[in-house]
């Protein structure tokens, strides 16, 4: 999907909205009714605007954000696959249980993801099913230490504009 | 109660005590008190368990979601609330907000790199990195025997000219030229959604 356009659909309390809530949720009965009163909206507006952006695929949801290493147990994935079998390959892993994220990277190893799991054992269940399934070895990649994970950063309006 | 259970009432009552002394909202912990946490601790536990789930999934987008919340997993609109800011206290949730599909908005140039670097130069680059605003993830990963790369880094950018020169100025800045790296930009994104690490509900 391209993003032409996508951008120029969010006017100025879209994008105030954006950039001031992707954290500090306010944990008050009507948190909606808060957000919308620092934006100088209506609660009734606020939550139209969320629901317009989660049907625009702009956000995947209102939530909470789990820190991985308290969560429960995942690990970062690889796979090399011919060309031929990249689709049927990702839909595959798309569809195992706990996958967040899927890409296609352009390397001999072109298919990366993050399986998700409660706990270790189920963790490594799931991998084992999956390589079964895909007949091609995991390059599996555990991490040792996280310096940064923050994926709630400024949003780069005008070159997202310009672009 | 049985040891383990004990152990994590333990842990929710000082985590209650730090959150008081360390200026979370006294009428947001109330919600926690030892009332809340009375009753069978299996069935305690699930419904702890149940509203984890929940929040993986996201809040409804309607007036009051923790109410919904409360009704979904048999807590209380107290509960509901003090949980996550304990959660948020205790480090298990990082925000709650607006998750932000990057790639729908037009950040479509996302480059993992990933370094060779000699094991005790990881800290030192990885927090020199990390500190680096245009980084937005940076961690250590084990190596394999035909993957020696130990350290990774995240750019999401706009364009793709923007990002690679970005990635020279970070080789430069931190003096990495002779540091075997690879860059991997992202194609297509096939599936992009939250962890799902809660247990099956028995």
């Amino acid at each position: 999907m391209t993003s032409d356009g996508l951008v120029a659909c969010l006017d100025d309390v879209d994008r105030r909205l954006l950039d001031r809530y992707q954290r500090g949720l306010p944990l008050v009965e009507r948190p909606y009714a808060a957000m919308a009163e620092s934006l100088g909206v209506t609660e009734q507006a606020l939550i139209e605007r969320l629901t317009r952006l989660t049907e625009m695929g702009i956000i995947g949801r209102v939530g909470a954000v789990f820190n991985h290493r308290q969560a429960g147990a995942s690990e970062l994935v690889a796979v090399s696959v011919p060309d031929h079998r990249r689709e049927a390959v990702a839909a595959i892993i798309s569809a195992c249980p706990g996958v967040n994220h899927n890409y296609w990277r352009e390397h001999r190893y072109n298919l990366w993801f993050v399986v998700t799991a409660p706990d270790d054992t189920s963790l490594e269940l799931r991998l084992t099913r999956l390589e079964a399934q895909l007949h091609t070895p995991l390059l599996r990649l555990p991490m040792v230490q996280s310096f940064h994970i923050d994926l709630a950063f400024a949003l780069p309006w005008t070159e997202l504009e310009d672009a | 109660m049985t040891e383990a259970s004990a152990g994590r009432f333990q842990g929710l009552s000082q985590g209650l005590s730090q959150g008081l002394s360390q200026g979370l909202s006294r009428e947001l912990l109330e919600g926690l008190s030892e009332h809340a946490l009375a009753g069978a601790p299996h069935e305690q536990d699930w419904r702890h368990t149940r509203l984890r789930a929940c929040l993986e999934q996201g809040l409804p987008l309607v007036p009051e979601p923790f109410k919904a919340l409360a009704e979904e997993t048999g807590l209380s609109v107290g509960e509901v609330r003090a949980l996550i800011g304990y959660w948020q206290h205790s480090g298990l949730i990082k925000r709650v907000g607006l998750v932000v599909r990057h790639r729908s908005l037009g950040l479509t140039a996302n480059a993992m790199v990933v370094w060779n670097l000699p094991d005790e130069r990881v800290d030192e680059v990885g927090r020199r990195l990390a500190s680096e605003p245009q980084v937005t993830l940076c961690y250590q990963r084990l190596r394999r025997p035909d993957w020696p790369y130990n350290l990774y880094c995240m750019i999401h950018g706009v364009r793709r000219e923007r990002v690679e020169a970005q990635i020279t100025a970070l080789i430069q800045r931190h003096a990495l030229e002779h540091v075997e790296h690879q860059i991997l930009f992202s194609r297509r994104a096939y599936c992009q959604r939250g962890g799902r690490f809660t247990p099956e509900m028995p």
